[in-house]
């Protein structure tokens, strides 16, 4: 079955982050893409998104649309990037989640219509 | 078939159902959960197939095989929902052969025999720790044993409305959120413990506090409970969590005969048979905890249960029992649980040691933990009329009269309240 991970952290962290701290994030997405196969798990896509800096939001209230720039909810934690991955099940999909870095990750079953 | 006049008796068919319903329910929810994979779908199917009993079976009588009877309707039902509902996730044609029926039918029918695994996967499903604790322990309840939501919402001690509200959200997030029906790899198995012990244990207790089986007791509810935890223990030897709350609940269970009297009255302990109590299952229960180190966690917790129930279960006579070795278990148990359940354990321990006047100083505070839990005035009209205190027992009594099980304990209550109006 296919599961969306939504990642989200903190934008000062990766922004303040040294050389050091960078390189290890990015061994650790290299240890997760190959824990997925392990454990059987097909990435179907993965997105990193830029900064809530370049967020738009858009409401429309009957005949009404606002559009003002920043995310949809102002928290510390903002949504950074997504994956979709095909699973057989949720336990192999958070069986593989620890390989990442710190990352608040909210796992969402697709689902089936 | 039985003879269909016999089965327009109605106490025959309720019986017959509610027999069928103790002996059948959870292993045809595990078996329609691992053919069907959805957990929601296969406990609608066996509440239709019950249902369907309910009205059949008096006009045709009873079947002389039940189980295989609701399998068949069960599984007959869960795939007219599926067509219906054309979510259908499996790729075989829907076509059910009778042959395959009574195959899978006859497993289902060797009581005491042995239970497939599908019951074990079921325990540690509804225990997945992506469900909310208490989530989980509702479940199992409800899938596993099949227990009424009136009964789930006794054993927890909630309100039946928010048991009702919780279990449907529970199940539609087992349903949803992608747990699979399996057994987890040891190392990740770990991780479920706390939640299937508690379980475990509170399914043994549903075994002590009947609420509409006649005769009282459900054994089979704590031989259930044993077994399950005596299948974990083979699955994961050595755990002391296991060992500990095995040899608790043989200690507990080795009462069983002695705990009610022929009328179905409550034998309190001091009063019960000591010849009478299963030795075996506590030399076994001794045994099992000596080989339990002092630790940490749920295991001590269980571990100090288990050692205060050895103090009741090694005592020859009830004058023997060393209440202040109980009590002291109690407290250390209290230390580290905070529980106000435990608290009113170790009140009936100090009563029973230094008075009752010392107990009741212990109960003190207790009410807003435990409002609607009949054991605590219960507990304090005992304690009162001990003490000489007849019409402030009578209060206490009527209280927890109003808030117990029907059966063997407002008989007691009633007993002692009684008591408590008669002068002298």
């Amino acid at each position: 079955m296919r599961f969306v991970v939504l990642v989200y952290q903190d934008e000062r962290v990766w922004l303040e982050a040294d050389d050091a701290a960078r390189e290890r994030w990015t061994a650790q997405h290299a240890a997760f893409d190959a824990g997925l196969r392990d454990a059987g798990v097909d990435l179907v896509a993965t997105e990193v998104l830029h900064g809530v800096d370049a967020a738009t939001t858009f409401r429309r209230r009957g005949d009404d649309v606002t559009l003002t720039d920043g995310p949809f909810a102002p928290t510390a934690e903002q949504l950074g990037g997504l994956y979709v991955l095909d699973a057989p099940d949720l336990d192999a999909v958070t069986g593989t989640l620890g390989l990442l870095p710190e990352y608040t990750l909210e796992v969402r079953p697709v689902a089936a219509l | 078939m039985s003879d269909p006049a016999a089965g327009t008796d109605g106490a025959d068919v309720d019986a017959a159902l509610a027999a069928a319903w103790r002996a059948h329910w959870s292993h045809l929810v595990a078996l329609l959960v691992g053919q069907f994979a959805s957990p929601d779908l296969a406990e609608d199917g066996v509440a239709d197939a019950f249902e369907a009993a309910a009205r059949t079976w008096p006009r045709s009588g009873v079947p002389d095989n039940p189980g295989a009877w609701l399998l068949t309707t069960a599984r007959r039902r869960v795939l007219d929902r599926l067509r219906s509902r054309a979510v259908h996730r499996r790729k075989e044609p829907l076509l059910i052969v009778d042959e395959q029926l009574r195959a899978v039918a006859a497993q289902t029918q060797d009581p005491g025999a042995h239970v497939p695994d599908d019951q074990l996967r079921l325990v540690l499903t509804c225990c997945h720790p992506a469900l909310a604790v208490a989530d989980r322990v509702a479940l199992t309840l409800r899938f596993v044993v099949g227990l009424r939501t009136q009964d789930v919402a006794r054993l927890q001690l909630v309100q039946h409305t928010a048991m009702s509200a919780r279990l449907t959200r529970a199940k539609r997030r087992l349903a949803t959120a992608g747990i699979a029906f399996t057994v987890p790899p040891p190392e990740r198995l770990d991780e479920r413990m706390d939640a299937v012990t508690t379980v475990l244990y509170l399914l043994f207790t549903a075994g002590y506090q009947p609420s509409d089986a006649p005769g009282g007791l459900r054994v089979d509810l704590a031989d259930e409970a044993i077994r399950l935890t005596r299948e974990l223990d083979r699955l994961l030897p050595g755990r002391a969590d296991l060992r500990a709350l095995l040899a608790l609940m043989l200690l507990q269970h080795s009462r069983r005969d002695t705990r009610l009297d022929a009328a179905g009255a409550l034998v309190l302990l001091p009063d019960q048979d000591r010849t009478r109590w299963h030795h075996d299952e506590i030399a076994q229960a001794v045994d099992l905890l000596g080989t339990v180190p002092p630790g940490d966690g749920r295991a001590e917790e269980y571990r100090l249960q288990a050692l205060a129930a050895a103090e009741h279960a090694t005592a020859a006579r009830p004058q023997d029992t060393r209440w202040d070795v109980v009590a002291a278990r109690y407290a250390e148990l209290e230390a580290r649980t905070g529980s106000p359940v435990v608290r009113l354990a170790r009140a009936v321990a100090v009563a029973e040691g230094a008075g009752p006047e010392a107990g009741l100083r212990l109960l003190d505070g207790l009410d807003a933990d435990l409002a609607h839990h009949h054991r605590l005035p219960a507990v304090r009209g005992e304690l009162l009329l001990r003490a000489g205190r007849a019409a402030e027992a009578a209060a206490e009594l009527e209280r927890a009269l109003g808030l117990a099980p029907a059966g063997a304990e407002q008989d007691h209550l009633r007993q002692r309240l009684a008591d408590a109006r008669t002068p002298g």
